[in-house]
């Protein structure tokens, strides 16, 4: 997006931004609202792929979402953002095979390991210009997924983890029961998005978008840019291994293509679909990515093709994702409707 | 971690000409893919990420061309000419478009063709490992320099490179056209003024960047096998050898493919395991003390 674009969309946005107060109550509700109506999905349809798809969506969104307070927030575009969801899904079935804790400690712990690491690798990757950025934190991902694929005694190599990950029930929940699997990955998605839209509309978050637009003001005025954006690539890389977690739960096992680079195209490739200048964008993409990739993959052996060809189509032709179209003609109708009412 | 064998390969001067030669294997031919990327990088100031892919073709090329015509000088030109043209298509009908955009578009541009070139080549040769064979005319016993093991063909693969290393530094500082690559790289409005049609200049290191990488693909043929997707790897490696270097910079191209070479080849012996991470942790050491390269001016 150039800063014309940016300008344009945020015009498009005025109206929404200059009401946007921080208002976790009525976040609050809405998350709750929509936990409530995902949780009654299997009473409605005993489909399974339906649900499976919604576990899907959980996982990628909530990587998808975290790329976006990346890219679409702060400006800083990861390549190597993939890198937290397979170390999440890795982090979480290591310690479930080799350790037999419980699920909520191995979770704990998996996001402790993943800060520990984001905050390396951050720390040497926020200082640098974007299109360093980009290609180092793509290195980044590169070594962990050579890693896996060397370490062969503690992460089976090419082969992935495999025999199931042990999910034994805690506090009344069975994950290796599919329904309650579904209600624990729709909650995690929940949570997840209402805190990401939490720090998005802090202060912190207009503070990054404010280096996102401008970093030398931004220092200026006496923020640490620095801190800042490292700040936010750990909190982003915490709900990114969030997804790996669900993903290895739903898998019951994780694979190196977890760790692997093409993750993170498609986490990109998604945010452009949905659209970055809004919140949900990325999940909208998401679920526009799922549909596309199953239908091509059942289709067409070859669909690097037929993705490619997608992506030069949404990135040369449209320049622009799905809901920002959306947002845009929602302003027009509501500016002709100001027109006639005035 | 085996430091034995390590400090034992120092120690005799067998093992050190081999490991140097195979370094040195490894560094020309990231230095060919690196010095394209990093032209590419200075003039355009664009990253061609879909960099690796002119060397699976260069190498799919040459393949080609020599199981057709058996003869190995056509099979470099094939494979150097071939990915010259396509660069250049590449970038006048695609990559002109993203020039000045987000880095986003960029990367998204770039991340489409990979996927669409590593299925094109799946379909035109197939999906599974190929190899070009050594031409008959290197099929001869290897030398043997201070009771090390030199195949002739690496010393053939080092000169080709070494000399278009040559050619490459003298024609940009020496040379007319390369007078106005390096000013189209400092200031490309001047130059169109001047009535230079900036956009063949673009055209043109494009194809240069994607010919030298379809040359080291060529070249890298008969000892590599050969795989759709093999082009990522030494992408992510010439990507390390530039940040290494310095971006735009092309002694430091040289110099980092040459120590990546020989870390790659001294560090399988110390570290099997670990080889690629010791790529990686000299990267972030030069990273931290030198974010611009060891090479690198501050890039505008």
């Amino acid at each position: 997006m150039t800063e014309l674009q940016a300008e344009q969309a945020s015009k498009v946005l005025d109206n929404s931004v200059t009401q946007a107060k921080p208002r976790p109550n009525r976040d609050a509700l809405i998350a709750l609202a929509v936990f409530v109506v995902l949780a009654l999905l299997p009473m409605l349809t005993s489909s399974k792929f339906l649900l499976d798809f919604v576990i899907r969506c959980a996982a990628y969104g909530l990587f998808a979402t975290s790329l976006n307070l990346l890219v679409g927030y702060t400006g800083l575009t990861s390549f190597g953002h993939g890198m937290f969801f397979g170390l999440g899904a890795y982090g979480f079935g290591l310690m479930m095979q080799k350790t037999g804790v419980a699920v909520p400690v191995a979770f704990v712990a998996t996001l402790a390991i993943t800060f520990v690491v984001a905050l390396v690798i951050g720390a040497i990757c926020v200082r640098l210009k974007e299109i360093y950025f980009a290609f180092v934190t793509l290195a980044f991902q590169m070594l962990i997924h050579s890693t896996i694929l060397s370490w062969v005694s503690l992460t089976g190599g090419d082969q992935g983890l495999r025999g199931g990950i042990p999910r034994p029930p805690f506090l009344g929940i069975d994950l290796s029961n599919h329904l309650h699997l579904y209600i624990v990955s729709c909650a995690l998605l929940v949570i997840g998005l209402f805190l990401m839209h939490q720090i998005a509309q802090s202060p912190f978050g207009y503070t990054l978008r404010m280096i996102r637009d401008n970093a030398t003001r931004a220092s200026f005025i006496g923020i640490d840019v620095w801190r800042a954006k490292l700040t936010i690539f750990v909190l982003a890389a915490l709900f990114a291994s969030t997804g790996g977690i669900i993903m290895a739960l739903f898998v019951s096992g994780a694979y190196p293509e977890f760790a692997y680079w093409t993750i993170s195209g498609e986490g990109i490739f998604i945010n452009m679909l949905g659209g970055v200048t809004t919140f949900l964008g990325p999940m909208v993409g998401t679920a526009l990515f799922l549909i596309l990739n199953d239908t091509v993959t059942r289709v067409t052996e070859y669909h690097g093709i037929v993705l490619g060809i997608v992506i030069l189509f949404f990135a040369i032709g449209l320049r622009k994702g799905l809901m920002d179209f959306v947002i845009e003609w929602y302003a027009q109708r509501r500016e002709r409707s100001g027109e006639r009412a005035s | 971690m085996d430091l034995d064998t390590l400090t034992g390969c120092l120690a005799s001067s067998a093992c050190l000409v081999t490991q140097t030669t195979s370094g040195f294997i490894i560094g020309m031919l990231l230095f060919l893919v690196a010095v394209g990327l990093t032209l590419i990088f200075g003039v355009l100031k664009v990253v061609n990420f879909s960099h690796g892919a002119f060397y699976m073709f260069g190498a799919y090329f040459a393949m080609t061309a020599y199981q057709l015509t058996g003869s190995f000088a056509l099979a470099m030109l094939c494979g150097a000419a071939g990915t010259a043209l396509l660069g250049l298509i590449f970038e006048r009908v695609f990559m002109s478009r993203v020039y000045g955009r987000d880095v986003l578009m960029q990367v998204l541009v770039c991340y489409a063709f990979v996927l669409i070139f590593d299925d094109v080549v799946r379909m035109i040769w197939g999906p599974e490992f190929k190899s070009m064979g050594m031409p008959a005319a290197f099929q001869v016993p290897p030398l043997f320099i201070a009771g090390g093991v030199v195949p002739p063909y690496y010393l053939l693969l080092i000169s080709v490179a070494l000399l278009a290393a040559i050619i490459l530094g003298l024609g940009l500082s020496r040379t007319r056209i390369g007078k106005v690559i390096r000013a189209a790289a400092h200031n490309p409005g001047m130059v169109s003024a001047l009535g230079i049609n900036t956009g063949l200049i673009y055209g043109g290191v494009f194809a240069l960047g994607g010919m030298l990488a379809g040359l080291a693909g060529a070249l890298a043929a008969p000892v590599r096998s050969l795989t759709p997707g093999m082009g990522f790897s030494v992408l992510i490696e010439s990507f390390i050898v530039t940040v290494i270097g310095g971006m735009g910079s092309i002694l430091g191209a040289l110099i980092g493919a040459l120590l990546i070479g020989m870390i790659r080849s001294f560090g399988s012996l110390g570290f099997p395991l670990f080889t690629e991470g010791l790529m990686y942790l000299f990267m972030v050491i030069v990273l931290v003390s030198r974010p611009t390269g060891l090479f690198g001016k501050e890039v505008a």
